[in-house]
């Protein structure tokens, strides 16, 4: 880290430096944000797998003329 | 006089400035979602849909019933959220609203924007793909007139809000119909009418002991515009017109004496008690109270009757067809 080793008017780079590392992290979620994503996440993915099987089901159900409806 | 706060003409999400909550991550759990789609007005719409889909004529293959059902159920959750997303402003200053989840801070506007959008498309696509065009494009146009009609436009401009506003509670009944026949006629009309009409007795009496919450929020409701005895004469009125149109599908031949019985003796009720409403004087308000809760058992009952006495035949021969 050749930036943060060069002092820069008397004063180490590497305390501005702080903030650009915390950057290189990305956003650092708390175990409750990761606990509601994580519920969210399993909600949305049992949504979309109830949709695909729904969809399963109506071409079953349909057969042949799955597409063909009314106006 | 009115009683609508000074500088309360525009607010809405915008109002908050270009924010709109992306930028920390999200504590909102599943229930907080699941609060966002309004979860009681859900249950009356999926119930007057299910009537309408009930007593329309034709079959219907119990899955795609399953499906028209769902896809209605989600469409009106989608503009819950849509609507929570816009009036987080005016549910925040109100006792009834306050501890919604976007007020509550616990869900983001932009996340209840993005929530109803994704959940709207959805609803739309999949009754039009798989039941029918005409019944997605009436979920659609419903989910239309209450966010943008409904919500931005008239709320926040006329005492006639809920009058006109009413017509996207009405719409179900006739997206039921819409599912089993593609096509519309009298009687889903009737069906709506019945909502639509019923719907600002029952909301005038909520505004009547509830004005000045709605004053507090710049909600222009009838009561805190054109005044209490204005607002009860009104009530009366809409209800003289909702009566017959509540027995008219008996008149016209479309269901048994038991459902002309019961829309007679509950009408006969509703009308009392809206003259109960004219009579009684500022701030009583137990009649309003009794009308209000009267209300939702009047059109509950109405529906229930249609289908059991109309739909139930028909529904249980499409189950075991």
């Amino acid at each position: 880290m050749g930036r943060a080793d060069r002092p820069v008017g008397g004063v180490s780079i590497g305390v501005a430096m702080e903030p650009e590392r915390k950057d290189e992290q990305g956003v650092v979620l708390t175990e409750a944000q990761k606990r509601a994503r994580r519920s969210r996440s399993i909600a949305i993915a049992l949504a979309l797998g109830a949709l695909v099987l729904l969809f399963y089901a109506m071409t079953l159900v349909k057969g042949p003329g799955v597409l063909v409806r009314p106006l | 006089m009115s009683l609508v706060s000074e500088g309360a003409d525009f607010r809405g999400p915008m109002a908050a400035g270009p924010d709109v909550g992306f930028d920390e991550p999200s504590l909102a759990t599943v229930g907080d979602y699941i609060a966002l789609l309004k979860p009681r007005v859900m249950s009356l719409v999926v119930f007057t849909a299910l009537t309408g889909l009930a007593v329309a004529p034709g079959s219907l293959h119990p899955l795609t019933a399953f499906t028209a059902l769902l896809c209605i159920a989600v469409g009106a959750g989608a503009s819950g959220a849509l609507n929570m997303w816009y009036d987080a402003d005016i549910d925040a200053v109100m006792t009834r609203t306050s501890r919604r989840p976007v007020p509550m801070g616990r869900v983001k506007p932009g996340e209840a924007l993005a929530f109803g959008l994704t959940l709207s498309g959805f609803a739309v696509a999949t009754l039009g793909l798989l039941v029918n065009w005409l019944a997605g494009a009436l979920l659609a146009f419903t989910i239309f007139f209450y966010v943008v009609v409904y919500t931005v436009w008239l709320k926040r401009a006329t005492p006639q809000n809920i009058v006109i506003g009413g017509a996207a509670g009405a719409f179900p009944p006739m997206i039921g119909w819409a599912a089993v026949t593609g096509s519309l006629s009298l009687e889903p009309i009737l069906l709506f009418l019945i909502i639509f009409f019923w719907t600002p007795p029952h909301f005038w009496a909520l505004a009547l002991y509830r004005a000045e919450d709605y004053a507090r929020a710049g909600i222009p409701m009838l009561p805190v515009v054109s005044g209490d005895t204005t607002t009860r004469r009104q009530i009366l009125l809409y209800t003289l017109v909702l009566v017959p149109l509540g027995i008219a599908p008996w008149a016209l031949g479309y269901t048994g004496l038991f459902y002309g019985l019961t829309a007679m003796v509950t009408g006969a009720i509703m009308l009392v008690l809206g003259w109960q409403v004219l009579r009684e004087s500022r701030p009583a308000e137990t009649a309003c109270r009794r009308l209000f809760a009267f209300s939702i058992l009047y059109l509950f009952l109405l529906f229930a009757v249609l289908l059991v006495e109309r739909g139930w035949g028909g529904l249980i021969a499409r189950l075991a067809a």
